[in-house]
């Protein structure tokens, strides 16, 4: 009964991102472009929910796997996009679409394997190591592609330019439904109760035969595979990217979504990612005190209300009478 | 801002290169030894890394300037090692203090909870730091004023080395060596050693965990201060930012030194500042971009996981239930 109702409104999501988006044109730019964010924001926290919520460790450079998610797809549309419509019999919505969905596909999957590299070694630890390897990895993109010759592939400090405007309402929430969709099914399955375990206790988890260095790489890879497709509809979206865009604030904007929503609660993040990009973007004005207001509601948060506004089992109670 | 380390007819002389830079690194790493020594010494009792504590470093570094500001016309009719040591300990004795308050106010209320909630509170505690500089201090880079007088001392062959480099290394070795004697002699000392080994047991035998934890983050702080004032006079231009990479270097000096063990971190913070003064002077031999020395933390960090997580001083130590 709960998968058919899951599958429904997947179905229905898919359907209704659809339909708003050929009728997007009837939107407001400004308008339009907050709710693109929105999407993006919420495949970033649900991906990141992932990992520090469902399976308990603490990436801090989710915003370097949408560095490697963007570039790796800007790449693909940018350097064999034309190729590629040619094959597809010239440019039309079809070639447009396929080229996007490939080079969606390649950004996510890029970022997969850097999350494999990154997560391999310092998962085989403690929580805290994964927080500074991934912090480290985040400057080490940044740095790496700043040094980057100006005119090769990745265009050094400034970036890439003339990306593409692929990204469409669709595109957004389609992939938002598939995100959510996924790691809720993955989550509610039998060999998702084993992230669970390795959260609740990773001892004793693992005296019950789970191999939770497994476990962990696999969250930590499935979250960064769709932080990279996040990266990939940000690039398409902003059509420019360059490396400060994917710093290590970026990432703590996610974390304080994952932790002020509720660490493990996928509507508690959903929402936390809403409101926070909604929040962002008419607080423009207070640029110099957000930073001090999150940094403070991390602390808050931790000390009087550790479990999130909208924690995992505030929805869940029904359920299990 | 590090002009003595490409010496004009260095190439001519390969062996004194080496040795140049070999030098240059171990002032450096110093520096990064004595910030490591915070990490590893609050690991050693809390069982965390306080992401805090290259924010302790900056705020050493902003209280040596604004005590000079403050300071001036008497710092004038001192001879300069005395404003200097008068500097260096008020610095260290303020941000001791700060960072009692810090573990006062953020981490004691959390002594119980999951070590995941700690960690948040602790980046939090880090970025509140950080922004709260910003906007205190101005987020533009500051002249650090010069408190130890310029000038190459002599009859080194073809070795440069300035007083600064000198006093820096002097200072570092001495509160090294005064570390060394607090934690092993006094008996502060002995109840910080004993907390590290059992929390419960130090607690039966009368030892004041609470007072020992807070020393330790006033030593640790103490230190963190003083290597950020030597830094600034290396360094002379401090932002509310300086901290973030020597304090995540420092961090995986501690990690390399063995986290926990006091001598390992000192080991470690030369190893890293020789290594990565190498690599950036070589960086032409090694056709790499000289802006790659910020990585080459990073992939220590990540051999060291990969191969002996440990350490290279640390013992392995099994969790047990």
């Amino acid at each position: 009964m709960k998968h058919h109702t899951s599958h429904f409104a997947l179905l229905l999501a898919l359907a209704v991102s659809l339909g708003v988006s050929l009728c997007s044109s009837q939107l407001d730019d400004y308008y339009l472009d907050i709710m693109l964010n929105v999407g993006i924001n919420v495949i970033l926290a649900v991906s990141l929910n992932l990992v520090n919520g469902h399976t308990g460790q603490f990436s801090l450079g989710h915003a370097a796997f949408m560095a490697v998610g963007a570039y790796g797809s800007s790449m693909v549309t940018l350097e064999m996009g034309a190729s590629m419509m040619r094959v597809l019999g010239g440019a039309g919505p079809v070639a447009e679409s396929v080229t996007f969905l490939v080079a969606l596909l390649v950004g996510g999957v890029s970022a997969a394997v850097c999350g494999w590299i990154v997560g391999m070694p310092s998962l085989r630890l403690r929580g805290d190591y994964l927080a500074i390897v991934t912090l480290g990895f985040n400057e080490i993109i940044r740095v790496v592609l700043q040094n980057t010759n100006g005119d090769g592939p990745f265009g050094g400090a400034l970036g890439l330019k003339g990306i593409p405007a692929y990204t469409s309402f669709f595109w957004v929430f389609a992939t938002a439904a598939i995100a959510i969709y996924t790691i809720g099914a993955l989550v509610n399955s039998t060999y998702g109760r084993g992230f669970l375990a390795v959260r609740d206790d990773e001892i004793a988890g693992e005296s019950m035969g789970i191999n939770t260095t497994r476990y962990k790489v696999l969250a930590f890879v499935i979250g960064s595979f769709f932080a990279g497709l996040a990266g990939g509809l940000y690039a398409h979206l902003r059509t420019t990217i360059s490396p400060e865009g994917f710093n290590f604030l970026k990432s703590v904007d996610v974390v304080v979504m994952v932790i002020l929503g509720g660490m493990g609660s996928t509507v508690g993040v959903i929402v936390a990612a809403v409101v926070l990009t909604v929040l962002n973007e008419f607080l423009r004005d207070f640029e110099q005190y957000r930073m001090i207001v999150f940094s403070l509601l991390l602390i808050v948060m931790m000390i009087v209300r550790p479990q999130g506004l909208l924690p995992a089992g505030l929805f869940q109670r029904r359920k299990r009478a | 801002m590090q002009g003595q380390r490409y010496e004009p007819f260095a190439h001519h002389f390969p062996l004194s290169q080496f040795l140049q830079q070999l030098l240059n690194g171990l002032f450096l790493g110093s520096i990064y030894a004595l910030i490591a020594l915070g990490y590893t010494m609050v690991y050693g009792v809390l069982r965390f890394i306080n992401f805090a504590h290259g924010d302790v470093f900056m705020l050493g570094a902003f209280t040596g300037l604004y005590l000079h500001k403050l300071l001036g016309p008497m710092m004038a009719m001192m001879p300069w090692p005395v404003a200097m040591l008068v500097i260096l300990l008020l610095a260290m004795i303020i941000c001791a203090a700060a960072g009692i308050l810090i573990e006062f106010l953020a981490y004691r209320p959390l002594r119980d909870k999951p070590r995941l909630n700690v960690l948040i509170t602790a980046i939090g505690v880090s970025l509140l730091l950080e922004y709260t500089a910003q906007l205190v201090f101005g987020a533009t880079q500051q002249p650090f004023p010069v408190i130890i007088p310029k000038g190459n001392i002599g009859g080194l062959g073809g070795l440069t080395v300035t007083i600064t480099q000198v006093i820096v290394l002097v200072t570092a070795v001495v509160l090294m060596i005064a570390l060394r004697f607090i934690v092993m002699k006094t008996k502060l000392g002995m109840a910080m050693r004993a907390l590290s080994l059992n929390p419960t047991a130090s607690a039966l035998m009368g030892v004041n965990n609470s007072v020992v934890i807070s020393f330790t983050f006033g030593l640790g702080s103490a230190l963190a201060a003083a290597g950020g004032i030597l830094y600034a006079s290396l360094y002379p231009s401090i932002e509310p930012f300086m901290g973030v990479l020597p304090g995540l270097k420092a961090f995986v000096a501690a990690v390399l030194g063995g986290i926990g063990n006091i001598p390992g971190a000192a080991l470690g913070g030369l190893i890293i500042g020789v290594t990565e003064t190498l690599v950036a002077g070589y960086s032409d031999t090694l056709g790499i971009p000289s802006g790659y020395r910020d990585g080459v933390a990073f992939v220590i960090l990540i051999l060291i996981l990969l191969f002996k997580p440990s350490g290279l001083l640390g013992k392995a130590e099994r969790e047990k239930v």
